[in-house]
């Protein structure tokens, strides 16, 4: 930036730095946005409001659509039962046709969650500006790229000018350090984060992950550690990117090739955060002390390690936390000082934005293989994206899982936020691989603990919260 | 969007903590392709219960809700400030906001009032004590005040923000202003950023 001094910076505000398409004293910044993702249910409004002001879209070049959070996961093949979802499912397509945006609806090849198809098609790539109106927009952060959700009204200013006015916002450094233990996975790492921050401690900040944990982690449990930041309040959670993020693009649809795809490398190469340069908070976490969590109560960061028990709400240091814990326990219809392990789980869902990547798939599947669900369990795998499904099916997960006695589903975010017909029912308790355990989140009265895939394919043959190390041994 | 100027009226004590907008408006109600009529949806699992506050008859008027700290977080739903409104809703005090759900206050009118930790509590025993206790929230000034309870809070509003609401303005014309700028932006992008086609 002209006039600025060449400080060290970190890896946010490089990215917002090269954005800046207006600046000026008093005013937010106007940041130029690369990627606007769209889905159903946000938009229809958006769409509504440039008609009304007789707006166009700027970039539909830059803007991608699929439907995601309405999808049935079963029948697709037939009209959508739901008459509302289906009017939503069809405006959508209906808003990209007329403004000329590329949509994947129900059935197309490219069609699933919206922060699973932007990565797998290369889409997200380092140093982007990415939003869409979903707070998991976070998730393509696991790319170096500056990604955060945003609302209706700012759907449509990213529609009609490509831009966004934005305040900048803090850093927070997030340092996970040190080896894993076996069996913990990325999930555990970012609810350990989220327990240790709390909902509000990222509120105001982007979350820059690092540290050797976070570096060694695959490109699909960094975005499941992004995918929650907004959990710990963070708009926005980061990784430099690597090798481990140029490997994973290299040769996907829209990564760049040949000569751009070594003028982008360059750049992408001198993005992570200088040496010196600070953060507003840091925050500091050793890897080999996080053990696999299961959330308690109705946020996410009342969580635990598995081998704790559900904590008594006296025991919390301040009043508020006190009332949201017995509250909690009281819709969790749990009793403190139960061993987490002794819970019984009614379903296992394993999907959402925050795991229903090939790898989750093939966490759950390799705990799965050769074992049965119990008796009366009812468990679903909901596959992120048409890809992850296909590929999954190459490599015989399907099979396994089927076999096991998991539903096999067609992609989209189903039970992660029931806005299909994939509910929990009052009083059902779900060990589930999504990202939030509010109160009613995956239907009215259902109980929700998120866990890793490893600790839900776990559960779901255990019949009560496990970890794959419990289980019997298979039968050879 | 209207103009805010100054919102006036009486309080509702929502007395919880981290609210997040899935209480607000569940996901049922999303499906939904238009901009009104959410209000019947506003914390819709809640209003069930009885005892719960919006269905005290003493609060039914109220435009200023008084929530406890993290209120608005999860998902970046607009529609949670949409039912909120469209239930009667002008303001909402609390301590602290979910990012996501402040900018969507102000980009749809609905006045985020972040005051510091304790005058939530206070605001909520006055009101509790009396419900027909006057609240004044002034925009320009940044100012609560309940004079009958004795309570006086700044909260704070970058100026950007307070002239746009204070005029109404619409948000989009704002970034428009700068079309100029936008399109040197687009002129200099590095041919290799990915694009839909």
């Amino acid at each position: 930036m002209p006039g600025q001094p060449p400080g060290p910076r970190t890896l946010p505000d490089k990215v917002w730095d090269t954005h800046v398409v207006h600046s000026a004293r008093d005013e937010p910044d106007l940041l130029f946005i690369d990627l606007h993702l769209v889905h159903e249910v946000t938009s229809p409004q958006a769409f509504d409001g440039l008609r009304l002001a007789d707006r166009t879209v700027r970039r539909p070049d830059l803007t991608v659509a699929t439907a995601d959070h309405n999808v049935p996961t079963l029948d697709i093949d037939r009209p959508v039962a739901d008459p509302v979802s289906a009017k939503q499912l069809e405006v959508l397509s209906a808003n990209c046709a007329e403004f000329g945006i590329t949509c994947f609806p129900m059935g197309h090849a490219n069609q699933g969650i919206v922060h699973i198809i932007g990565p797998e098609l290369g889409l997200t790539q380092p140093g982007m500006t990415l939003v869409c109106g979903d707070s998991h927009t976070s998730t393509h952060g696991a790319f170096g790229a500056l990604a955060f959700g945003i609302g209706t009204s700012e759907v449509e200013h990213v529609l009609a000018t490509q831009t966004l006015p934005q305040q900048r916002p803090l850093t927070l450094g997030v340092e996970v350090d040190g080896e894993l233990p076996a069996g913990v996975t990325a999930k555990d790492i970012v609810l350990a984060v989220i327990g240790c921050i709390g909902t509000g401690g990222g509120m105001g900040h982007v979350i820059e992950y690092h540290g050797s944990a976070i570096r060694s982690l695959s490109m699909e449990g960094r975005m499941t550690v992004c995918n929650m930041s907004i959990e710990g309040g963070a708009r926005a959670g980061m990784v430099a990117p690597d090798e481990t993020t140029f490997e994973y693009l290299e040769g996907r649809p829209h990564a760049p090739q040949g000569m751009a795809w070594d003028e982008a490398l360059a750049y992408w190469r001198t993005l992570p955060s200088d040496d010196g340069a600070l953060y507003d908070k840091e925050v500091l976490l050793q890897a080999g002390a996080i053990a696999p969590h299961v959330s308690w109560g109705t946020n996410p960061a009342q969580v635990a390690p598995i081998d704790a028990a559900v904590p008594d709400p006296d025991t919390f240091d301040n009043s508020e936390d006190r009332e949201a814990a017995a509250r909690a326990l009281d819709y969790m219809g749990l009793t403190a000082g139960t061993p987490l392990r002794d819970i019984a789980v009614d379903t296992v869902f394993i999907g959402s934005c925050t795991n229903g990547r090939i790898e989750d798939l093939r966490e759950a599947a390799a705990v799965l293989d050769g074992r049965r669900v119990r008796s009366g369990m009812r468990a679903l795998v909901v596959p992120g994206s048409r890809r992850v499904r296909n590929q999954a099916e190459a490599e015989g997960l399907d099979k396994i899982f089927v076999s096991a006695g998991f539903e096999w589903r067609e992609p989209g975010c189903s039970m992660c936020l029931a806005m299909n017909p994939d509910k929990l029912a009052p009083g059902e308790r779900c060990a589930s691989t999504s990202n939030r355990n509010f109160e009613g989140r995956q239907g009215r009265g259902g109980r929700t603990h998120l866990v890793s895939p490893a600790v839900a394919a776990a559960t779901a043959v255990a019949g009560r919260f496990a970890t794959p190390d419990t289980l019997a041994e298979v039968a050879s | 969007m209207k103009p805010v100027v100054v919102v006036t009226g009486r309080g509702v004590p929502l007395d919880r903590s981290d609210v997040d907008t899935d209480q607000i408006i569940p996901s049922d109600w999303l499906k939904r392709v238009e901009r009104t009529g959410f209000g019947a949806g506003l914390f819709s699992e809640w209003r069930d219960d009885r005892d719960f506050v919006l269905n005290d008859p003493r609060y039914v008027g109220a435009t200023v809700l008084v929530a406890g700290h993290n209120f608005g977080t999860g998902s970046s739903r607009e529609h949670a400030v949409w039912a909120l409104q469209d239930y009667g809703f002008e303001a909402v005090v609390s301590p602290r906001f979910g990012d996501i759900f402040r900018t969507n206050c102000t980009k749809a009118g609905l006045l985020p009032v972040q005051v510091l930790p304790g005058v939530e509590r206070r605001l909520m025993e006055a009101i509790e004590a009396d419900p027909s206790l006057e609240i004044t929230i002034d925009v320009a000034r940044g100012i609560l005040e309940a004079p009958a309870a004795g309570i006086t809070a700044e909260f704070p509003l970058d100026e950007f923000t307070r002239d746009r609401l204070l005029n109404g303005w619409d948000d989009i014309g704002l970034s428009l202003r700068h079309e100029a700028d936008i399109t040197a932006y687009e002129a200099r992008r590095p041919d290799w950023l990915p694009t839909a086609g």
